[in-house]
């Protein structure tokens, strides 16, 4: 074994170092949202320390360590290595139930034969299908049957019909991608008498099965690691298919297993956790056929979907399969959120319904007035004959009495006037947003070219709020910067070294390194500081060259970055590529590379690092990990010269508690000035220390190592404590810079959302200086603003703090009488504010009452940076803004530590970017950029809310003209609710004649062109204000529909009035004027025609005539011919002529007085961009550039 | 979620299949396409072309309607004997007192043929949702199937269960009041050939469904029909069941075809059978001649001339108000809540 190499020839066993030496990332499982209440996360530079840091670690690994503790059978699974029947056996004799699930995975929801009974009741699972259910039910009752028991039944049907098939289209796609997946093979040691690896379809692979992947190879199932081709156990995958993160992952096969070979046969029992949704734990113990227990850990096991990569093979058992491996537990659909306008549509439809109920009221008691009226007539009345006379013996028929006629009445003018709820709506609103959705994937300004990535709808109802967003809280790291981290600069032994310099050409012969007759160089390059370099090559002996050499010695071994060696054309040269979980590793590996320490080989027990040309083998004795409470990580080397030194890096805070301020002062305060700097510069620092260990120290260390790795219980405290003890008396070697550079666009892109009013606030888990620069260099702090910083480490000092600014605030706000006309008018005679608070303060005064004044200031002011955040903080910030007021918010980031807050938030983006892709599946939508946020919000937030909030608007207009035009005839018809439009007729106006204009309208009209929008972002406001979407315009739209049915109705009326007239002939003059009319009443609304919208509007009215006509030839129906006769007649095309006009005169001048008289910010860009100036357009051509770049 | 990315997530040659979208001007939602504003030219335009085709379209229908001639006569109340004007139920269903009666109308104008008989009633709901579908449309079209009587109660078969043809209220309420037409001593003829849509002649009523059971139940409604002609010759039948759309209407009796001079006097003879008493309903005679609108129609005329009017009206309103407030368009300074639009 690699560490085995008795530097001090110990007999005692060497550390187990396969069980943690490359612990991965251990996140916790968000199941959906889990913090630890200690959660500070607010290292300087988190991700720089080894292992990203990761709230809430410490709960987690002590729940790991409680469910080591008591891994009892009833939550435990067994898995009998290599004998599949044997694992559901002992699942069966444990009393689990059912055995393990198979490895067949099913991600459609139906089969052929579930299909129809689920999915009908997933539909009827909206309130509004019920209600439309039961009508069309009532309609069945023979009392009340309005319409014929069909076409009662037919709009729902429709409806249904049309999501059903929606829905079976998208389970087809889901069915036949399961077929795909399930008959995938891989290589499964087959039946005992004859061992031998043979093709098996995953479909039929079962837990217990032993598999063995090769190269490349994605695994079936969750599988622990029994051996791989490297002798020492290691196997490198990839989980991109997991979780996004393309680097190389280090998995470990435990010793014990490792010597046997496949054809022995793994005997052994695996007692794991039952199947859980936590990708980063995994806790087992494997009994070995001695009794021998091995515990098993995260590093143990590979995933399913996880490709192995630079390993020939790699062997393993099943342990969860199916439906239970992480990766299907996790695959949870988008979140659900209903969008604002749906919410205000709600209220409106409430009122709808009020409205519905008091026509059917008015209806029922004229009904009985009338029938008070005619009481003694009704016997002899023709046409209402109340009683039968052919059974014999005289009775009613059909008549119950006033009060029953009446109610019955009030029942049959519900069924009639049912589509005053526009039932349309809802599946219209759904394929509006579908056809939204698609025009925002496939928008070329939305993909990122860096990631290859399309903008991704991920939540499909709430595409209209990206409209209404007036606050945008955003992390910093990933996502307003690129997380790509570049080493800038260092200061070593007190001495600042900054004047990096690109590497030329020539250089790079320099750090490149021999091997045999080959050239290996790293894959990226980083400048390099000449003096620095000099000082590395030439000042070997004196005081300063040695620390330089620790230094880099240092950057290069504490780490757990993985060389890769990649080929290249030309077969001299090869690269080296550094693949590790964090970033800021991977940029300290390759600055240490370019100043000559370049780490080669790392196995699990040794590195070699390739020291100024000298190849060496450094010994990793042990490592400790990050862990959020000491904020540093630490590794210990055994050293080729047979001394073991211990080697930390960590955030500044941290690093200076266990600095030995004994030694070397001057070069600790001179370190701590530089590291000032370099923080107002907006660089992520850290510090690294080193000291040797005694051999005394290290065998005490080592025994006190060995012992809380091997802990069954609290194993993770046991191994702080270890580490906290070793990580003392430091000797200071200096600290780096690292950059994490500004992503494309995002100074343009932030001043532009400010411009269109909303508000930026920047959560970060960075420290106070670095937020600021940043804050700075992307503009979204500027020099005229006035700073207000709260730092406060007392309930008290903030309570203070917090009421000197809002002094501050009001004194400044009185300055500039500007200011209290509009939050939104940022006039430049306005003292504008910027708020710094840090999470310390944060502490107290989140969930305190102090939360009002922090509301109050930041209110106040233009911008808000939030800084040594922790997630969970994060989420509280959100929700002091999003419950205090009506404001809609917006949260991006790209991190775990942001999933809080993006689920918090109304709308919620997910970068997806080097972080993985948490944040992306806890998002509603998904991008490449920060910058792609201004053609999101700008331009299809606005699209998307002015055409949803007309649509919506536009739907209750057209459906209320129409039952109103019911509602007069009943007038009448002795208020018996016979309706002179065939039943048809009215029973497809809603979801066919009208239903596909306002669809094809809501998802292809667009007020203003793309240019316009994103060269005013103040046009952005119209969403802010709610401009397309009110009560206001609510009432307009009910007003307009009352006029329009009047005129539908009588002027039809008035010109039949006395003439032979036919019921159904007058119906289908007055169906054909309604449709006609609201849908021109739409085409006057539209803004852009194109082609699809003249076909469409005008298809439809043509679709409408030619329907009726159909109706109309039908011989069983009463309308029979009608159509034919009246349209045979030149006062019908005059009448028909006469109602087009006069119900849509009014639309034409309210339309015309408002668009010139008061005109919105919308009608006037319009009017710019139809008439505007050449030079105008060609200035935000230039200014789209921009944007639309990547 | 591994799905999603499943096959594409090879990061060495990501170029290799780019998700790059496609440009089309479709998906960039860049279609070539007009935009339409409401400028004060296309406004004022718009409401000065309305006007000039809404007004002479108006004075054409009402020239054209004031050529129709139109007799009207109101004759329910008069047609009762004096002695029975307290009790007219009683009157007309009394089958014992001789319902003729005899008017005397006189010609306004001349009367070119042909000339329409209608017969107009009042306040009588043939949209009645009670009545409106009170027959059987495969009754009346097919003589094998006389026993489909659903949706005809309570007129569907007689005392003994024998079905009625043609069932339902509708056809049982058969309007039955009779009218001819004497000019001095001349008789004109009334044609009650072709009264009926031809399209409900030939596909609504069948040409071997004979009358059966027919007004034969306790109440009568209405009147007889003939058991010996089919029910496609049956034309004020055919008539009277296509029901009409609100409760005054009025219905094709027959056609006169003799031209009438001014002053003509013509005595009507009329037998007041039908019962509209019981629901206070009206009864009229209509002589009408047509022009191309079809009858007379003045609202029509005057609708047209007043919106005609109306959108002239209109168009100098808003010339005017152009003019008194005038706003450059596209210039955003005109406003000032849009000031701030081009403040960077």
């Amino acid at each position: 074994m690699a560490a085995n190499l008795g530097l001090f020839s110990d007999p005692s066993p060497p550390p187990p170092i396969s069980g943690h030496v490359p612990s991965s990332r251990r996140r916790p499982s968000h199941d959906r949202i889990s913090f630890a209440p200690d959660s500070s996360h607010s290292a300087s530079s988190p991700s720089a320390l080894g292992v990203p840091a990761r709230h809430g670690s410490r709960a987690e690994s002590e729940r790991l360590a409680a469910s080591q503790r008591d891994l009892p059978d009833e939550d435990a699974r067994l898995v009998v290595v290599g004998d599949a029947p044997g694992t559901a056996e002992a699942a069966a004799r444990l009393g689990l139930g059912v055995g393990p699930a198979g490895n067949a995975v099913r991600t459609g929801k139906y089969s052929v034969l579930s299909f129809l009974p689920r999915n009908l009741f997933e539909q009827f699972r909206r309130v509004a299908y019920v209600y439309f259910l039961v009508i069309a039910v009532l309609n069945q009752l023979p009392q009340l049957a309005v319409f014929g028991r069909g076409a009662s039944l037919l709009p729902l049907a429709f409806v249904l019909f049309v999501t059903a098939l929606k829905d079976a289209y998208e389970d087809f796609r889901r069915h036949r991608s399961d077929r795909l997946e399930n008959n995938r093979s891989s290589l499964v040691l087959g039946p005992s008498p004859l061992p031998r690896f043979l093709p098996k379809p995953w479909k039929r692979i079962r837990v217990g099965d032993v598999v063995k992947l090769l190269a490349d190879d994605p695994a079936p199932a969750d599988m622990v690691l029994l051996s791989t081709s490297d002798p020492t156990g290691v196997a490198y995958v990839r989980t991109t298919n997991l979780d996004g993160e393309s680097n190389l992952k280090s998995r470990y096969a435990k010793q014990e297993t490792l010597a046997r070979t496949p054809e022995d046969g793994f005997a052994g029992v695996i007692r794991c956790e039952r199947p859980n949704r936590n990708i980063y734990g995994f806790h087992a113990n494997l009994e070995l056929r001695g009794g021998r227990r091995v515990s098993l850990g995260p590093s143990n096991i590979v995933l399913r979907g996880c490709e192995l990569k630079n390993t020939a093979w790699a062997v393993g058992v099943v342990v969860y399969a199916g439906k239970d491996t992480k990766v299907m537990l996790n695959s949870s659909g988008a979140p659900s959120k209903r969008s604002r306008l749906e919410t205000r549509m709600n209220r409106e439809t409430l009122f709808l319904s009020v409205f519905l109920l008091a026509m059917c009221l008015i209806v029922c008691t004229l009904n009985g007035i009338w029938l008070v009226v005619h009481q003694n007539e009704l016997e002899l009345m023709q046409f209402f004959r109340k009683r039968d006379y052919s059974g014999g013996d005289e009775k009613n028929y059909n008549y119950y009495g006033i009060a029953m006629t009446v109610f019955i009445i009030f029942l049959m003018a519900v069924i009639v006037f049912q589509i005053m709820i526009p039932i349309s709506l809802y599946i219209s609103m759904e394929l509006v947003r579908l056809g939204q959705a698609y025009f925002m994937t496939r928008d070329t300004n939305l993909y990122d070219e860096s990631s290859n990535l399309r903008f991704q709808c991920r939540a499909l109802n709430i595409n209209e709020d990206l409209g209404q967003i007036k606050y945008i809280f955003s992390d910093k790291t990933g996502t307003l910067t690129e997380n790509k981290m570049e080493f800038q600069c260092a200061t070593v032994g007190g001495v600042d070294y900054s004047g990096g310099k690109a590497p030329s050409p020539i250089e790079t012969g320099f750090y490149s390194i021999v091997v045999g007759d080959q050239f290996w160089r790293p894959k990226m390059l980083v400048k390099t500081d000449p003096e620095l370099a000099k000082l590395l090559r030439n000042g070997g002996e004196t005081e300063e060259g040695k620390c330089a050499r620790e230094f880099f010695l240092a950057l290069a071994a504490c780490n757990t970055i993985v060389p890769l060696i990649l080929e290249t054309p030309d077969p001299k040269q090869k690269l080296i590529d550094y693949q590790g979980e964090s970033p800021d590793e991977q940029a300290l590996v390759y600055a240490a590379a370019a100043y000559g320490f370049v780490l080669v080989e790392r196995t699990s027990g040794y590195i070699v690092i390739d020291v100024l040309g000298d190849r060496q083998r450094f010994d990793v004795l042990g490592l400790h990990e990050f862990d959020s409470d000491r904020k540093r990580m630490s590794v210990i080397i055994g050293c080729p010269d047979k001394t073991v030194k211990l080697y930390v890096k960590g955030a500044d805070n941290s690093m200076f508690g266990v600095i030995d301020k004994s030694i070397n002062l001057d070069i600790i305060r001179a370190t701590e000035t530089h590291l000032h700097n370099y923080s107002s510069l907006g660089l992520r620092t850290l510090v690294v220390g080193t000291r040797k260990l005694s051999r005394t120290e290290f065998e005490e260390w080592q025994s006190a190592y060995e012992k809380a790795s091997t802990a069954l219980l609290g194993r993770a405290g046991l191994l702080r404590t270890v580490a906290t003890d070793i990580e003392r008396n430091l000797h200071i070697l200096g600290a780096t810079g690292i950059e994490d550079k500004l992503q494309k666009g995002v100074p343009e892109a932030i001043e532009s959302l400010r411009q269109a009013g909303i508000k930026v606030w920047v959560l970060t888990g960075d420290k106070q200086e670095t937020a600021i620069s940043i804050g700075y260099s992307c503009k979204l702090l500027t020099r005229e603003m006035t700073q207000i910083i709260i730092n406060s480490y007392s309930r008290e000092a903030c309570r203070k703090s917090l009421e000197d600014a809002m002094a501050m605030c009001n004194k400044l706000t009185e300055l500039s009488p500007m200011a209290q006309s509009s939050t939104t008018a940022a006039g430049s005679g306005r003292i504008r504010l910027a708020l710094i608070i840090d999470g310390n303060s944060l502490v107290y005064i989140l969930e305190t009452d102090l939360q009002e004044e922090l509301f109050g200031i930041a209110s106040k002011c233009d911008v808000v940076l939030c800084c040594r955040v922790a997630p969970l903080q994060k989420a509280g910030i959100v929700a002091l803004v999003k419950h205090r007021t009506d404001d809609m918010t917006l949260a991006i980031g790209d991190g775990a530590n942001d999933v809080s807050m993006i689920q918090m938030a109304d709308v919620g983006i997910g970068i997806s970017g080097q972080e993985g892709r948490q944040a992306v599946m806890a998002s509603d939508f998904s991008m490449g950029q920060f910058r792609f946020l201004v053609p999101l919000l700008l331009v299809h937030g606005h699209w998307n809310y002015q055409r949803m909030g007309y649509m919506i608007l536009y739907n209750f207009y057209k459906n209320a003209a129409f039952v109103l035009v019911l509602f007069w005839y009943t007038f009448y018809t002795a208020f018996t609710l016979t309706t002179a439009i065939t039943e048809w007729s009215s029973l497809l106006y809603s979801v066919l004649y009208t239903a596909f204009p306002t669809i094809v309208v809501g998802i292809l009209d667009k007020d203003l062109s793309r240019r316009t929008l994103v060269r005013y972002p103040r046009l952005y406001g119209a969403g802010q204000r709610e401009e397309k979407y009110n009560l206001k315009l609510f009432i307009i739209c009910l007003i307009e529909s009352v006029w329009q049915s009047l005129a539908i109705f009588y002027v039809p009326y008035f010109v039949y009035r006395h003439s032979t007239i036919d019921g159904s002939g007058l119906g289908d003059i007055w169906a054909l004027a309604a449709v006609i009319v609201v849908n021109i009443h739409l085409a006057m609304d539209v803004a852009r025609w194109n082609w699809m919208t003249h076909a469409i509007i005008w298809g439809s009215i043509l679709a409408t005539a030619i329907c009726v006509m159909v109706i109309d030839s039908i011989w069983f129906l009463s309308g029979y011919w009608a159509i034919f006769h009246v349209m045979g007649t030149t006062l019908f095309w005059a009448c028909l002529l006469c109602t087009i006009v006069v119900g849509i005169i009014p639309h034409f001048i309210l339309k015309a007085f408002i668009d010139y008289f008061m005109p919105s910010d919308i009608q006037i860009a319009r009017e710019m961009e139809k008439f505007g100036h050449l030079n105008q357009a060609m200035r935000s051509e230039i200014r789209m550039r921009t944007f639309s770049q990547s | 979620m591994s799905r999603a990315s499943s096959g594409s997530g090879d990061s060495d040659a990501p170029r290799r299949d780019s998700k790059r979208p496609k440009y089309s001007r479709f998906t960039q939602q860049d279609l070539p396409a007009c935009k339409p504003i409401l400028t004060p030219r296309w406004v004022i335009s718009a409401f000065t072309l309305v006007g000039i085709v809404f007004v002479p379209i108006g004075v054409a229908l009402l020239l054209a309607s004031n050529k129709v001639v139109e007799i009207i006569d109101r004759y329910d109340t008069e047609c009762v004997p004096d002695n029975m004007a307290n009790d007219k139920v009683a009157y007309v269903q009394n089958e014992g007192i001789d319902k003729t009666c005899t008017r005397i109308l006189t010609v306004p104008k001349d009367m070119g043929r042909p000339i329409y008989v209608y017969y107009q009633l009042d306040n009588f709901y043939q949209n009645h949702r009670r009545y409106v579908r009170s027959q059987n449309d495969a009754q009346l079209r097919d003589a094998g199937k006389a026993n489909y009587t659903s949706d005809c109660a309570p007129e569907k078969k007689t005392s003994d269960g024998s079905p009625i043809v043609p069932c339902g209220l509708i056809a049982w309420s058969l309007f039955n009041d009779t009218y001819s037409f004497v000019r001095g001593n001349e008789n004109l003829a009334v044609n009650k050939k072709g009264i009926s849509w031809k399209s409900d002649r030939e596909h609504k009523f069948g040409k071997d469904v004979y009358p059966k059971n027919f007004q034969n139940g306790t109440l009568i409604g209405g009147g007889k029909l003939d058991p010996n002609k089919p029910l496609s010759e049956q034309e004020d039948l055919i008539v009277w069941m296509r029901t009409a759309a609100l409760p005054t209407f009025r219905k094709l009796y027959g056609k006169i075809e003799t031209d009438l001079k001014e002053n003509d006097t013509i005595t009507v003879t009329l037998e007041n059978n039908y019962n509209a008493y019981s629901f206070s309903g009206k009864k009229k005679l209509v002589l009408s001649t047509t022009s191309w609108l079809g009858g007379k129609n003045d609202f029509l005329g005057f609708a047209y001339l007043s919106f005609g009017g109306l959108c002239f009206f209109l168009a100098t309103a808003f010339t005017l108000a152009y003019m008194i407030n005038p706003r450059k368009l596209e210039d955003p300074l005109s406003l000032s809540r849009t000031k701030n639009l081009l403040d960077h």
